[in-house]
């Protein structure tokens, strides 16, 4: 299996002395850290804050502002649990630097509902089961609000690309305004939301009561 | 995460001068960056946060043809009336990719420079040329069942990740940049570079060169398109052979087709030569296998990735009999 | 002694909301990371970059001149703990056993100065030669003393190898099950705070006694100066319930540096020393009758641990337990590899087993011309096959029965590669599922307050299952009341001992105490007159006599899953179409929270079956695909039509719910039962998992 690439071939299993670093590209001197004022409105309330320009904005919800609603599940935008809505649409808090959020607006879980008044999501949730061990929830229930405004400004996913625009289908209009959403919309449009415990079906469900609720009030 | 400078210009001028010092990125979506500045594949000392230059705007060309400001979040992008109408194989492309939440924040201009999702060059603690120099390629024989069959050469076996790249491609898209020499044009395929002995450049791109839009040509045939991507996981997950393909046939004969392959090699590959052997040729599913064949000829697939190879040859050859409707 | 509580049953098998879910919905629910004590430091354990050899030296001086950064602990300034046991000797030693050992730990005022401080800090090894690859006829591979869960390493009766020499049909066949990662939604993470003599962790476990009694004998001190605080964990499926180096690593590192620390793993340090399940190189042998009837069973498991603590999983044991035979032999072999410990990922044993044991079912179904339902009823036991004991329940061909009915599996074409939807290839596939149902022992303390309210305190954990839901029934039907007037504290070590959550044996262990409790309370309130004293009334039950003596019977759950496969002809992608699953598991208490648990372990079995395996590099000595987007489990476009059934099984063997545990019983067999559907579609038969598009495209 081996074979001779260069010098740090002996990193790779080769026996003697080595210097481990993480970083490889090595850092000469160590700069300090950079902080930067900003201005946001997480749930309706604006904070003026100081961050570091490294910080993300889910380490600033939950390490700066105490809402630990948002969960880190993997740091690298793999899992969706940190899920948050900014400006009403769903994105990964985990690759945000909250440096570039001056003047935003941030709704979190927290944002949404309260154990004794739940949003209609987070109602279904419980009822559906749509949840087990519930760290994924949050995201789960960020990320269904935001499929919900999605679906009812008619913005695609890749099921009702291949729907409703056939392969070929120039001559066929594309289909514009609210999208219905059914089971296959839901799961394709749910997909960046990880549940090791294996509650889809009850995410589904829940969703879907809310999206016919929804299509019901239109 | 190495300390960093941020900035946010308002003018493309101003991001372009800022960019002229060393360690500098520009910052768009963030949604690889900020991972690679995570794991510690980047380090710049100063990002360029760009999101207020490049427009996000999608306007029609004289020509004909579509100007994607490199601002566009693909989500945007994807649900544009005349991008779904027009280009469907763009539009299925950008939503085969990531998440709904990646594609809210990615832009198109980041989306072309995303890096390989190599796990060996997303670990610092191993060599890679690509990510430094000289270090060696340790996935060209460990892991490298996801990596490239087409192209690839001792020094790296990486493939490009991005779904709407193929699209483009395969469109002859073309990349609006501005640097400090001014602004140019870059047609695709022709953005992306090759490995050979140099991978740590992805892009012919010169540093301090900002992409601020995507032109799209007017192609009447791309009305009839689509992309297929094969992929282990039903969704989230990268390509492991996906297909753009545009075809016009007239009375059973190719007239025209556009054909690209993601996942093969360290561009998204321009399937020039199977489109050669299709334009006049009749349009069965024998004339696209061969087709196919004739691409698929100067595939090199390494020990674990063999099964590229009659992938792409299935994708293509199934994504033309769907379009030309012969199957 | 352990009959059921049947009078006055009300709420037990009622399907009640998940108790704390609107907590957890309105993200209230405080998990551990969550915790932020005043003054908290934030700690980065550094992984070893070697597999093998030492740690020369770690340059603490250039690391404690950079900003915010506190301290920069190693082997040679770190304080020595009291143990032996080499796993979680952290920083005790210069030696690296494996790739990603954490051989350092920096700690500064901000989780970005941490992150960067562990990113720079420069460490010198002297490396050595390393070997991580597992193989079947790996010249170090013993056979060690028992195997996980106290299992014999061999067993045998007959003589198999001449009743397989002279079996009219035999099937021998390889099967491989890969590296998986259990990969709970949430990632490990301790708050380490010192006050005093006295240690406060909170740290998502599934067993907070556990980790309390390890913690107090790792620092020495009386188990009362640690306090582990664990109310939610987000996952576990075994990971969390051993106690790990990481919660050492802080606990160490808390003490040295004075200060609250908060040391969270990254998901890539999920894949190194949380445990994983081990890869597995199976042998079966099946040797039958022409009608399908086995003559003799052999199942010979090869595994790996690590050389710092053997684990072997019990991988052969499920066939001792399924099929009827005169002959048989099971045997598991280990190598210590330099790699991390292997441990506890949902089914240990059972798991990869029965993948391997019901793929063989199905390979024998079809050269005997069999139906593959017909074939497990023709060879089922009438007591345990090896250990001759009785079932104390067993409704294996039920379950087969009843899931071919609802699955619509009769009139099945048995012929492989013959369906087709579009360009799609259609195939259908059954396995059996068994888990053992298990239990140990417990207290529990149960207090009534005058105004009517009860409340139940057992250090249980409540790691997605439903146990809090699942204990404030169970407390409710004992107590004759409502489960509004029940509260139950659970995940703290401060509360009445109890065991792991695991094995399957959370709620009939614990529940048996809280029943005990409630009784005694239920009669001490009836001899003090019904009512309940001021200071209210309060009273502890201890199960350990009750569950040691409890019969011998064979107590197993069982079940059938169906799956309904698609699998596209052009690019080999697998998709599950449907699954199906009819499980005997004694009395479900919830039906919703029990539901849950059976698709769930299905939905796993899915993931499994056609997505994970973790790519171990020989030459660095690691898993490659250590994160999220590389390690696939299955999204929610992956699971479209998981159903799970159940029987109404009476056992009154048990314990006094009747209940048989739930929680892993769902992921056996399911990759069995996807694994022959894929062969009926497509005429493939897969032996090594995962069924990835690359084993199936052409």
């Amino acid at each position: 299996m081996r074979e001779s690439w260069d010098s740090r071939e002996r990193i790779a299993g080769r026996a003697g002395r080595v210097t481990g670093q993480a970083n490889t590209s090595g850092d000469a001197a160590a700069p300090p850290p950079v902080g930067a004022d900003l201005r946001i409105s997480v749930n309706g309330a604006w904070h003026a804050l100081t961050v570091d320009t490294r910080e993300s904005l889910l380490d600033t919800l939950r390490d700066r502002l105490g809402l630990t609603g948002a969960k880190k599940g993997c740091d690298h935008g793999q899992c969706g649990a940190c899920t948050v809505l900014i400006d009403g649409r769903r994105v990964l808090s985990c690759l945000t630097l909250t440096v570039s959020l001056d003047d935003e607006s941030v709704t979190t879980v927290e944002g949404l509902g309260l154990p004794g008044a739940p949003h209609p999501l987070q109602r279904a949730f419980v009822e559906h089961d749509a949840l087990q061990c519930g760290f994924c929830t949050p995201g789960q229930i960020c990320s269904a609000v935001g499929v919900l405004a999605e679906a009812a400004e008619g913005r695609p996913s890749l099921v009702t690309h291949r729907d409703r625009a056939h392969p070929g289908g120039s001559a066929e209009p594309v289909i514009t305004g609210a999208l219905p959403l059914d089971e296959e919309e839901i799961r394709e449009r749910m997909s960046g939301n990880l549940c090791r415990c294996g509650a889809y079906p009850g995410i589904l469900a829940a969703i879907a009561e809310a999206a016919r609720a929804g299509e019901g009030a239109r | 995460m190495r300390p960093f400078a941020y900035h946010r210009p308002e003018t493309v001028a101003a991001a372009v001068a800022q960019a002229g010092g060393a360690d500098v990125m520009y910052l768009a979506g963030g949604t690889n960056l900020v991972d690679l500045m995570r794991l510690g594949v980047l380090t710049p000392a100063t990002l360029v946060d760009v999101t207020r230059v490049t427009s996000a705007t999608i306007e029609q060309t004289p020509g004909g043809g579509l100007l994607v400001g490199a601002g566009v979040r693909n989500s945007d992008l994807t649900a544009h009336p005349l991008v779904r109408s027009r280009y469907p194989l763009l539009a299925e492309a950008l939503l085969a990719g990531a998440s709904g939440q990646l594609r809210n924040m990615a832009t198109v201009g980041g989306n072309l420079l995303q890096r390989t999702r190599c796990s060996y060059f997303q670990d610092v603690t191993k060599p890679c040329n690509k990510r430094d120099p000289g270090s060696g390629c340790p996935a060209r024989t460990g892991d490298h069942r996801n990596l490239a069959i087409i192209e690839h050469s001792e020094h790296c076996v990486a493939t490009h990740p991005s779904d709407m790249a193929v699209a483009l491609v395969a469109l002859g898209a073309l990349v609006h940049v501005e640097g400090a020499a001014g602004a140019r044009q870059v047609p695709m395929p022709g953005l992306h570079r090759l490995p050979g002995d140099d991978p740590s450049r992805d892009t012919v791109l010169v540093p301090g060169e900002l992409i601020t839009a995507v032109e799209l040509p007017a192609l009447p045939l791309a009305a009839r398109s689509l992309y297929r991507k094969a992929r282990d996981r039903a969704s989230f997950s990268f390509a492991a052979v996906s297909v753009a393909a545009a075809l016009q046939v007239e009375q059973g004969v190719v007239r025209d087709c556009r054909i690209a392959l993601g996942s093969v090699a360290h561009v998204p590959w321009r399937a020039g030569r199977a489109e050669d052997a299709l334009r006049g040729a009749p349009a069965t599913e024998q004339e696209f296998a061969r087709a196919a064949d004739i691409e698929l000829e100067q595939a090199r697939p390494l020990p674990l990735n063999g099964y590229k190879v009659p992938l792409a040859r299935n994708l293509i050859v199934r994504a033309l009999a769907d379009l030309a409707a012969v199957r | 002694m352990t009959a059921p509580v049947t009078a006055g049953r009300r709420y037990a098998g009622a399907a009640l909301d998940r108790v704390e879910g609107l907590d957890k919905v309105t993200g209230r629910a405080a998990y551990a990371a969550d915790h932020r004590p005043a003054d908290l430091v934030h700690a980065v354990a550094v992984p070893a970059t070697i597999a093998r050899g030492e740690v020369v030296q770690v340059d603490v001086d250039a690391m404690l001149k950079r900003p915010g950064v506190v301290a920069a602990i190693w082997h040679g300034n770190a304080p020595r703990l009291a143990t032996s046991d080499e796993e979680l000797a952290v920083l005790q030693s210069r030696r690296v056993a494996y790739r990603g050992q954490y051989v350092a730990v920096v700690v500064a005022e901000t989780p970005e100065d941490a992150r960067e401080a562990a990113r720079t800090l420069r460490i010198e090894y002297v490396a050595e030669e390393h070997d991580v690859i597992l193989r079947a006829d790996h010249p170090r591979a013993y056979r060690p003393e028992n195997v996980n869960a106290g299992h014999p390493s061999d067993t045998g009766q007959g003589d198999p190898d001449a009743a397989l020499a002279a079996a009219p049909v035999v099937v021998d066949e390889e099967y491989g099950t890969p590296a998986e990662h259990n990969n709970p939604m949430e990632p490990h993470a301790t708050i380490a705070d010192w006050h005093g003599d006295g240690l406060i962790v909170h740290e998502p476990s599934q067993n907070v006694s556990g980790l309390r009694a390890t913690l107090a004998s790792l620092f020495g001190m009386p188990p009362g100066h640690v306090h582990v605080v664990s109310p939610h964990v987000g996952g576990g499926f075994g990971s969390k319930a051993k106690t790990l180096p990481h919660t050492i690593l802080a606990a160490l590192t808390a003490k040295q540096v004075g200060r609250p620390v908060k040391l969270a793993l990254t998901r890539r340090q999920l894949f190194v020393a949380t445990g994983y399940r081990t890869p597995t190189v199976q042998r079966v042998r099946l040797g039958a009758e022409p009608d399908g009837r086995l003559i003799a069973i052999t199942h010979d498991a090869v595994m790996q641990s690590s050389t710092l603590s053997e684990f072997t999983e019990q991988t052969a044991v499920p066939s001792r337990v399924m099929y009827a035979a005169p002959h048989r032999r099971t045997t598991h072999r280990v190598v210590r590899l330099d790699v991390p410990t292997p441990s506890w990922m949902r089914a240990p044993g059972e798991c990869p087993g029965m993948f391997a044991l019901e793929s063989a079912m199905d390979e024998l179904a079809i050269a005997c011309g069999v139906d593959p339902v017909e074939l497990r009823v023709r060879n089922e036991p009438a007591a345990g096959p090896e250990s001759g004991l009785p079932f104390s329940s067993r409704n294996l061909v039920a379950c087969l029965r009843e899931g071919a009915r609802r699955f619509g599996w009769a009139g099945r074409d048995p012929r492989p590669g013959v369906r087709r939807r579009g360009r799609t290839l259609i195939g259908t596939g059954v396995a059996a599922s068994t888990f053992p149902a298990l239990r140990a022992p417990s207290s529990a303390t149960v207090r009534a307050e005058p105004g009517g309210r009860y409340t139940v305190r057992i250090a249980a954990a409540d790691i997605g299952t439903g146990a809090r839901t699942v204990l404030t029934q169970i407390a409710a039907d004992a107590l004759g009341t409502a489960p509004a007037a029940v509260t139950v504290e659970l995940g703290d070590s401060a509360l009445p001992p109890a065991p792991v959550a695991g094995g399957s044996m959370g709620t009939a262990s614990w529940g048996t105490a809280v029943v005990r409790a409630c009784e005694e309370l239920a009669a001490r309130l009836e001899a003090a007159g019904g009512t309940v004293p001021d200071g209210g009334l309060e009273v502890t039950a201890d199960t350990g006599r009750e569950v040691r003596a409890q019969e011998r019977y064979s107590r197993h759950a069982f079940g059938a899953q169906f799956a309904e496969v698609g699998v596209d002809a052009d690019t080999g992608e697998t998709r599950v179409l449907r699954l199906l699953g009819v499980f005997a598991a004694g009395r479900v208490l919830n039906p919703k929270t029990a539901r849950s648990q059976f698709i769930g372990g299905m939905t796993m079995g899915l993931s499994m079956a056609l997505l994970e395996e973790s790519i171990m590099d020989g030459r660095f000595g690691d898993f490659l695909n250590c994160d999220l987007a590389q390690y696939h489990i299955a999204a929610h476009a992956d699971v479209r039509d998981v159903q799970a059934y159940w029987l109404e099984e009476e056992d009154p063997h048990l314990n006094p719910m009747g209940s048989k545990g739930i929680g892993e019983i769902g992921i056996v067999g399911t990759a069995a039962a996807i694994a022959n559907a894929v062969h009926h579609a497509t005429g493939v038969r897969i032996r090594e998992l995962p069924i990835r598009l690359d084993k199936l495209v052409r």
